[in-house]
């Protein structure tokens, strides 16, 4: 017990040395935390705004349906099957049809998604009750986006072109009966949500559909279905974790910088006091002290910085912390254009996991930088260290 | 007296229907005119060189091209002007189209879909360029009116898909009553509504036939002046090799 409390009191003896490199690795404990905080949380508003709004539990895919080959979308279509119809019925499930279309918003032409959904569906909260219209117009729903780059609003008409299963053109106006505002920009941005069953009619592709979206609370939905693939949440979510996963170690480099300059003050302060308090390990020695109690000493002293650095960032990171998970951060236009369903604040997620991890991480790193100018007082004589030598 | 009012109802009847016999007779079956159209502009071979404008809203743009053409399944192309597309070939063979771009010095398949993407940022798409000429084959035609059009008398034909997949379900084309050349056409959609027009501007007489020269497409439901295509030469029943309609020729 006696060297933890001799460690202790030489650290706060070193006065002002000793609180500047426990400030400065405070705030890589901070920084780290903030920073894992705030793309964890990223990722959280994401996966959940995008289970929410797009995914549900998982979907199904039509064999040939590949979101990213527009040209192909044409052929992604068939009749729902038997076991995804039943899900369906009992309102487990949701089909969308997807098909190619042109609208001409102020004359000019432009390429859009047509997506059929059932007006009442309740499995993502999309605001598909507004295309329950009576009316003798095709309402049509856009998102914030879509209505900022075609320039159109709620109440406008707009005429729309498509191809029917055939290949055959038609064309009639639309209404746009709502503009949602989501922050899911792949539910949005170049899409057009109609009346499934009004799409079906107009496409020829009755009782078809592209994809079936699967409620959160389905029980065990169907996995061999033929001619169709279930995509589960897992493979649903892999972009978007992966791309949360390479922010998160583009971010990591300015606390690793941090944490780089807390180090080197560290090792410093540790090599300055085995130089200026070689005497006084000589003295140790010869009062009986192992080499490795001396060296387990001033291995603690240095590993000690981070104990007080912990307790330093608790007192002013604490409440920082609280209080941005709380109120959250405010976030730039640009980030729409980057692909993450974020709303206008962001909020960080701290788990029990990050903060322990981060003080662990912390502490062994600051232990073996405490040790490594210690392993000279292995090599010294009792002799040469009483008279201020170190060989 | 009765038998007298019965000769004359007869004799009026008779002349009725007879009038309207001959009155039918001169307005022959739109089969029968679209069939003439088919055979005034088609031919086994031909080789053209045409220019097509694109009037977009930076501005317009000429290209020209060269095209063999074999039959409706076979045609080659290969652009003039400008130099940007100088060198760029298309090769079609039945309904499957190549592109060769000599700024990547590579071939492409243009299929399914892509089809239905804009040539060039025209008016017209692959799909269109590609179409197959033989109207007859692929509409009922009906004739609806007469009228002047250019002055020109023209029979105006109402077509309805007699096939499945085709792309415009209904089209109404004007044809001159002696030349049998479609002077102007409407496309429209499944629902009815007008989606493409082609107007031929001027005709010319060439090898005994009449052939348009100058023609405006024209997507109504777009701002904007259309896609001009300006025939420059066009030779009938040409001399043309057959490794022209190889994918080879495309490198050449």
């Amino acid at each position: 017990m006696i060297i933890p409390k001799l460690a202790l009191r030489n650290l706060l003896g070193a006065g002002l040395r000793t609180w500047l490199n426990v400030v400065v690795l405070s705030f890589s404990f901070v920084a780290i935390i903030w920073t894992q905080g705030l793309y964890k949380g990223m990722g959280d508003q994401a996966v959940h705004s995008m289970i929410d709004v797009e995914y549900g539990g998982g979907q199904y895919w039509h064999e040939k349906y590949d979101p990213y080959d527009p040209l192909s979308i044409q052929d992604a279509h068939g009749i729902v099957p038997a076991p995804l119809k039943k899900m369906i019925d009992n309102g487990q499930a949701t089909p969308v049809l997807i098909t190619q279309g042109v609208i001409y918003p102020s004359g000019r032409f432009q390429s859009v998604l047509l997506k059929g959904i059932d007006p009442s569906q309740t499995i993502i909260s999309l605001p598909s009750g507004f295309l329950d219209f009576e009316g003798e117009e095709l309402p049509a729903l856009i998102g914030s986006r879509m209505a900022k780059s075609t320039g159109l609003k709620v109440g406008d008409t707009v005429t729309l072109r498509w191809r029917d299963a055939f290949g055959t053109f038609d064309a009639m106006d639309i209404l746009i009966v709502q503009v949602m505002s989501t922050t899911v920009q792949s539910v949005d941005e170049g899409q057009l949500w109609i009346p499934l069953k009004k799409m079906q009619e107009l496409t020829r592709m009755e009782d078809e559909t592209t994809l079936i979206i699967v409620s959160k609370d389905a029980v065990n939905p169907p996995a061999d279905v033929r001619g169709w693939e279930f995509k589960s949440l897992d493979v649903l979510l892999k972009n978007i974790r992966e791309l949360v996963e390479v922010k998160t170690a583009g971010a990591s480099i300015m606390y690793v910088i941090l944490l780089l300059l807390a180090m080197l003050g560290i090792f410093d302060t540790q090599v300055l006091s085995i130089f200026r308090r070689r005497k006084e390990i000589g003295t140790l020695m010869a009062m009986g002290l192992t080499r490795a109690r001396i060296i387990g000493l001033f291995t603690l002293e240095g590993a000690m910085h981070s104990v007080l650095a912990a307790i330093v960032a608790a007192v002013y990171g604490i409440p920082l912390l609280i209080y941005f998970a709380k109120e959250g951060w405010a976030m730039p236009q640009a980030i729409d254009s980057y692909g993450f369903a974020i709303g206008e604040k962001l909020f960080p997620t701290y788990s029990a996991g990050l903060v322990i991890g981060t003080t662990l991480l912390v502490l062994l790193v600051t232990t073996i930088v405490s040790f490594l100018p210690t392993r000279k007082i292995a090599k010294l004589k009792p002799t040469d260290a009483l008279r201020g030598k170190l060989s | 007296m009765k038998r007298r009012f019965f000769l004359n109802f007869c004799f009026i009847g008779i002349a009725v229907i007879g009038i309207a016999v001959i009155g039918r007779a001169e307005v022959p079956s739109g089969d029968w005119i679209l069939k003439q159209v088919d055979e005034n502009i088609g031919s086994d071979n031909k080789i053209a060189v045409t220019q097509m404008i694109i009037h977009g809203r930076r501005g317009s743009r000429a290209i020209k091209s060269k095209s063999w053409i074999q039959g409706i399944d076979k045609s080659f192309t290969e652009y003039l002007a400008p130099p940007r597309e100088q060198g760029t070939k298309m090769l079609k063979l039945g309904d499957q189209l190549w592109m060769y771009t000599p700024s990547t010095d590579r071939t492409i398949k243009i299929s399914g879909h892509m089809l239905r993407q804009s040539v060039m940022g025209s008016d017209l798409s692959y799909e269109d360029m590609m179409e197959d000429p033989q109207l007859h084959k692929i509409y009922d035609a009906e004739v609806i009116a007469e009228e002047t059009y250019l002055d020109r008398p023209c029979w105006i034909l109402e077509l309805t898909s007699s096939e499945i997949e085709v792309a415009y379900y209904t089209r109404k084309v004007w044809v001159d009553r002696e030349r049998f050349v479609i002077l102007r056409e409407e496309r429209y959609a499944r629902g009815g509504k007008l989606l493409k027009t082609t107007e031929v501007k001027e005709t010319v007489r060439i090898q005994n036939r009449w052939v348009p020269k100058k023609i405006v497409f024209k997507d109504v439901l777009k701002s904007g002046k259309g896609t001009e295509f300006l025939m420059e030469s066009i030779e009938f029943n040409a001399n043309i090799p057959s490794y022209i309609f190889s994918k080879a020729a495309l490198r050449k």
